[in-house]
């Protein structure tokens, strides 16, 4: 199962609180179904962005998605090893391979999110 | 001649397999009332006379090899080594299609990797792609980049650059709510004056499109421009229209350029009334994953052999549909492979020879023409190829006169600059002949009552 | 064997073509400033003959048509005749110059006005432009035209284009080109548009709906009459992306099933050679509503019968692309319209909608085919059976490529998984059909009892499968440097 200290969307991202700073990544399972990523395109620091809305794009060789924050607010962190190494997010979705952290405007927002179970839930029927 | 192989019996054979009884039974999906419409077109001709029609037909059209050509405007009669052709022809190029099997493509994969070699070195520019329609779609696709790019919603264009550039630019940004902005030429005593574009740059603007050579053949110090588009963050957009002077002239990526766009068509590829050509585009590295079209790199196999791929494809549109750079699939690959030959066949030697007899040439032409009582040449500067001439009347009327006469009098500029009805832009290549300028200058002089 | 690159075969001073003696180049440019020339023009250096080898070699390298059987769906590569070679050689085409005096090419003018009206005939509309440069262009055109003829209406909120599941993704990236949004509609059990879903989403916001026909399943759309009847009683437009026109050449003009712009694939249905991928050719054929907006100009004939180019064209889109469009394509496809006439293009698509139902019949069973019913030009099967023995359907296009054959497409359209997309075309025969129906089958066999030689092909190329990865990581898109040329190179 994915790791419980964090939550998930339908758009397989995941979202783990770290003090103030929500940290967004990819999940094990999305980067299973892309395959070699090997391109990340992130936002600026700096940037806004809103819950559900597009931030960035991920690529592999053979297609692209969109990538969804999982929360709104303030960029103030992006993950440079992403970008210049996207090997990591394969290697490691939920620790090195993070993508961007936002300053939320209301952590709370979070909990509307999936639980790892009910994600697990859902990858599982999909 | 008949295409289709199928024997009768065969098709017996295959229908069965199929479980129909005839052919019509293929089709029952089809409304019934519009099925199988009677078609207005005449029957089969044999190959004998369709050969006879199609010559017919070509025989009504007077070729340039038939003229001395003068015209340049974007199409440029350069010569075409004998070995290009032969390459272009190999049915092994012409017959496959886009290269989505690696494998199975190496032969075009790999010379569209040294088409985007030879086009980066060419423009000095980091990267270039494999190639669009043509160099008004290089242009347009360059803006609709810049546009990205900037996020911005303004773009400069000068007036010099290429009436029909200028055109399909606009139609492409139609409904898109992007302000265009043109600088004016106009007529002076002194010659052709373009109202300096750097005043029409602002912090709106994406990007400030020039041409070098302009379309009046001047060439100009791009340097005060370039210098303003990095104080306002606009992208210098750069467009060269007759390629063959970068034999010879200071390159985009010198000069600063943030996309280069072209039309490759003087490097090796035939007039054929407009088209097909090859469309050039190059641009800094930055900007690489904003750039449409196809691209190719290299890699290697698992025995560590190098190979060549399609790759960056998740810009295109076969991947990221709506969000896609551009919808561009095609990447005249035929052309480029026309102009990679071309370039490699002259070398550097090869094309600053033509390049710099070119120039040659046009410079003798317009001193002479200078001399021609009721005529001007309108270039207060240096030019490559091409020079404005004012006529002491109609550009278009003095053309037809010289038709008579075997020439190509120049591009009349009346339907795109309403000032300059009497005016023609005449070009030179290295093909045309002391002798024909000789025959332009007498017919020119002609001209005057 | 692989093969140098040009840079590495470039030796300093060698050279391939000259076009005068030295001397004669000599002040040639010495009017010009030199902080307007260039400095160093770093070109490959190569004698002809290091040329011609080079290109040679390159291109047994290639799989081609002439080489043998290409069934790549959707992009109908069918044999294209010697003679439209020839002809589109003479010099009396090839050697136009676009701005020549019209009185000078009344022939090229000829010629586009005849294709313009057969390609009319032949789809059943009232006007056609010939100037986009290829399919994608030729889209640009025909949503341009929508959109004109909306704006002239006053009809300024139209803004969603709807577009099946199953469209080529052209289609999504030319409406997004026009800053339209997309609406995907999906596709009903029997391989149609879901005509229930189309229905409720048509309204006073759609531009009108962008449609393949045949689709990209190969399948003829069944209620087609009532889908373009749905979008026009909502006010839009129908958009036919003519892809799969060589289907039903002769047996349906697309504009009596209620289409309203059409684009043709000169490269595709007129047999214009592909050339590797480009030059293509896209004709635009319009209902009468339409026409006034064509791109400028337009060929138009004089009472006096002379022909001439018509820019007074008020209404017009504009200019698209430079010049009239890909001329030389235009004297192919006339060619090859002529040779085939009128009962020639009906065989055409009998033929090629017989060869690939011949083989949906041979090897569906073997392969899964998710729509099973009769076909036109194309079918689509699916690896996905084949799948349980740890073969893919790429595994399967490569393993292919050991026998010669092209691999169809694959991995489209995407709402089918595993997809293997094949169009035969009408120019093969029974023998070759054959063949590559016992080879697919070898291939499933093989799939089951020895997987690994499918895994490792191909087998027999001048590479073998290449890391796509690497190449997306870490792009090398040019050549190092060439090497410096020799000190003595003029510089006039």
């Amino acid at each position: 199962m994915d790791p419980t200290d964090r939550r998930y969307t339908k758009e397989h991202e995941w979202v783990k609180i770290e003090a103030d700073r929500a940290v967004v990544g990819i999940t094990h399972y999305a980067q299973d179904q892309l395959g070699d990523v090997v391109y990340v395109e992130l936002p600026n620091i700096g940037d806004h962005v809103e819950m559900m809305k597009p931030f960035g794009v991920i690529e592999s060789v053979k297609t692209a998605s969109d990538l969804y924050s999982p929360v709104t607010g303030e960029v103030v962190d992006i993950n440079a090893v992403a970008v210049d190494e996207p090997q990591v997010v394969n290697d490691a979705p939920y620790e090195a391979g993070w993508l961007i952290k936002v300053k939320p405007d209301d952590p709370s927002e979070i909990e509307s999110l999936m639980t790892a179970q009910q994600y697990a839930d859902m990858i599982g029927v999909s | 001649m008949a295409f289709v192989p199928l024997t009768a019996d065969e098709q017996q054979v295959m229908l069965r397999e199929v479980g129909v009884d005839s052919v019509a039974d293929l089709f029952v999906d089809i409304p019934e009332h519009v099925r199988f419409p009677q078609l207005d077109v005449p029957p089969p001709l044999t190959e004998i006379e369709v050969v006879r029609k199609m010559a017919a037909l070509a025989a009504r059209n007077q070729h340039i090899g038939q003229l001395a050509c003068f015209v340049g405007a974007g199409a440029y009669n350069h010569y075409i080594p004998s070995v290009v052709g032969h390459m272009m022809g190999r049915s092994e190029f012409y017959t496959s299609y886009t290269p989505y099997q690696p494998e199975m493509s190496q032969g075009t994969l790999q010379s569209m990797f040294e088409f985007q070699s030879l086009i980066a070195d060419l423009f000095e520019m980091d990267v270039a792609n494999s190639a669009v329609y043509d160099g008004p779609a290089a242009l347009a696709e360059a803006v609709l980049m810049a546009l990205r790019i900037t996020r911005r919603d303004r773009v400069v264009l000068a007036g010099s650059v290429h009436p029909e550039y200028r055109a399909v630019v606009s139609s492409y940004l139609d409904g898109r709510g992007v302000e265009l902005a043109t600088s004016e030429v106009e007529l002076r005593d002194s010659g052709l004056e373009e109202r300096p574009i750097v005043d029409l740059l602002d912090d709106r603007t994406a990007c400030c499109v020039v041409q070098q050579p302009d379309f009046f053949g001047n060439i100009a110090d791009l340097g005060a421009i370039a210098e303003r588009c990095r104080e306002v963050g606009a992208l210098l957009v750069y467009v060269v229209a007759e390629a063959i002077s970068l034999g010879l002239l200071k390159t985009p990526g010198a000069w600063g350029a943030d996309i280069a766009v072209g039309e490759g068509q003087s490097l090796g590829v035939s007039l054929s009334f407009g088209g097909p050509w090859v469309g050039l585009m190059a641009c800094k590295q930055e900007h690489l994953r904003q750039l449409p079209g196809r691209i190719v790199g290299a890699t290697t196999d698992q025995q560590a052999r190098r190979g060549f791929v399609l790759t960056l494809q998740a810009r295109e549109q076969h991947i990221r549909r709506e969000k896609a750079t551009s919808n561009i699939c095609t990447s005249q690959t035929l052309l480029a492979l026309g102009v990679t030959v071309y370039l490699s066949t002259l070398g550097p030697e090869g094309l600053r020879q033509a390049a710099a007899l070119s120039h040659k040439k046009a410079r003798a032409g317009a001193e002479r023409i200078a001399r021609l009582p009721g005529y001007r040449v309108l270039n207060r500067g240096p030019f490559f190829n091409e020079f404005t001439v004012l006529c002491p009347t109609d550009g278009a009327f003095v053309r037809a006169r010289l038709l008579e006469r075997g020439i190509i009098a120049g591009y009349p500029l009346g339907r795109d600059y309403p000032g300059l009805q009497n005016a023609l832009v005449l070009c030179c290549t290295e093909r045309n002949t002391a002798a024909e300028i000789e025959q332009l200058a007498n017919g020119l002089a002609s001209c005057v009552s | 064997m692989t093969e140098p690159l040009l840079s590495e075969l470039s030796r300093p001073g060698r050279v391939g073509q000259r076009f005068a003696s030295p001397e004669q180049c000599r002040g040639a440019v010495d009017d010009l400033p030199p902080e307007l020339l260039r400095g160093e023009l770093p070109l490959p250096e190569l004698g002809e003959l290091d040329v011609v080898r080079h290109f040679t070699h390159l291109s047994t390298m290639n799989h081609s048509i002439d080489a043998g059987f290409y069934p790549l769906g959707s992009c109908t590569m069918k044999y294209n005749p010697k003679v439209d070679e020839d002809v589109a050689r003479l010099p009396g085409f090839a050697q136009l110059h676009p701005y020549q005096p019209e009185e000078s090419v009344q022939g090229a003018l000829e010629v586009m006005l005849e294709l313009q009206r057969l390609l009319a005939e032949i789809t059943g509309f009232a006007a056609v432009t010939l100037q986009p440069a290829a399919g994608a262009q030729a889209e640009l055109c025909g949503m341009l035209l929508i959109r004109a003829y909306h704006r002239e209406r006053g009809d300024l909120k139209r803004s969603k284009v709807l577009i099946p599941d199953s469209a080529h993704g052209t289609n999504p990236a030319t409406a997004a080109m026009c800053g339209y949004s997309t609406i995907s509609i999906p596709t009903d059990s029997h391989g149609n548009v879901d005509l229930g879903r189309l229905k409720e989403i048509a309204d006073q916001e759609t531009v009108g709906l962008m449609l393949t026909n045949p689709n990209t399943l190969g399948l003829f759309e069944q209620e087609i009459l009532e889908v373009t009847e749905t979008v026009h009683r909502a006010g839009g437009l129908v958009y036919g992306d003519g892809a799969n026109l060589n289907a039903i050449l002769g047996a349906v003009k697309p504009a009596d099933l209620g289409f309203d712009v059409l684009h043709i694939n000169t490269h595709k249905t007129f047999s214009t050679p592909h050339g590797g991928g480009g030059p293509g050719c896209g004709p635009v054929a319009v209902r009468d509503v339409l026409e006034p907006y064509l791109p400028k100009p337009v060929v138009a004939r004089r009472p006096s019968g002379e022909l001439y180019l018509d820019w007074n064209r008020p209404r017009s889109i504009g200019k698209l692309k430079g010049f009239w469009g890909h001329f030389g394509m235009m004297v192919r496809a006339l060619t090859y319209i002529s040779l085939q006439g009128g009962s020639g293009l009906r065989e055409i698509s009998e033929a090629a909608v017989l060869n690939a139902n011949y083989l949906r019949a041979r090897l569906s069973g073997v392969y899964d085919v998710p729509y099973d019913r009769i076909c036109m030009h194309e079918f689509v099967a699916s690896g996905r059976s084949q799948r349980q023995y740890g073969v893919r359907t790429l595994d399967i296009a490569k393993r292919l490529i050991d026998f010669e054959i092209h691999p169809p497409t694959v991995y489209f359209p995407l709402i089918v998984e595993e997809a293997i997309m094949v169009e035969p075309t009408e120019a093969e025969n029974k023998d070759t059909l054959d063949r590559f129906a016992d080879v697919m089958l070898q291939i499933a066999r093989e799939a089951e009892e020895n997987p690994e030689i499918i895994h490792q092909a191909p087998h027999n190329r001048v590479v073998g499968r290449l890391d796509e990865t690497t190449a997306a990581r870490r792009p090398v898109l040019r050549w190092a440097r060439v090497p410096a040329q020799a000190a003595s190179a003029p510089a006039y």
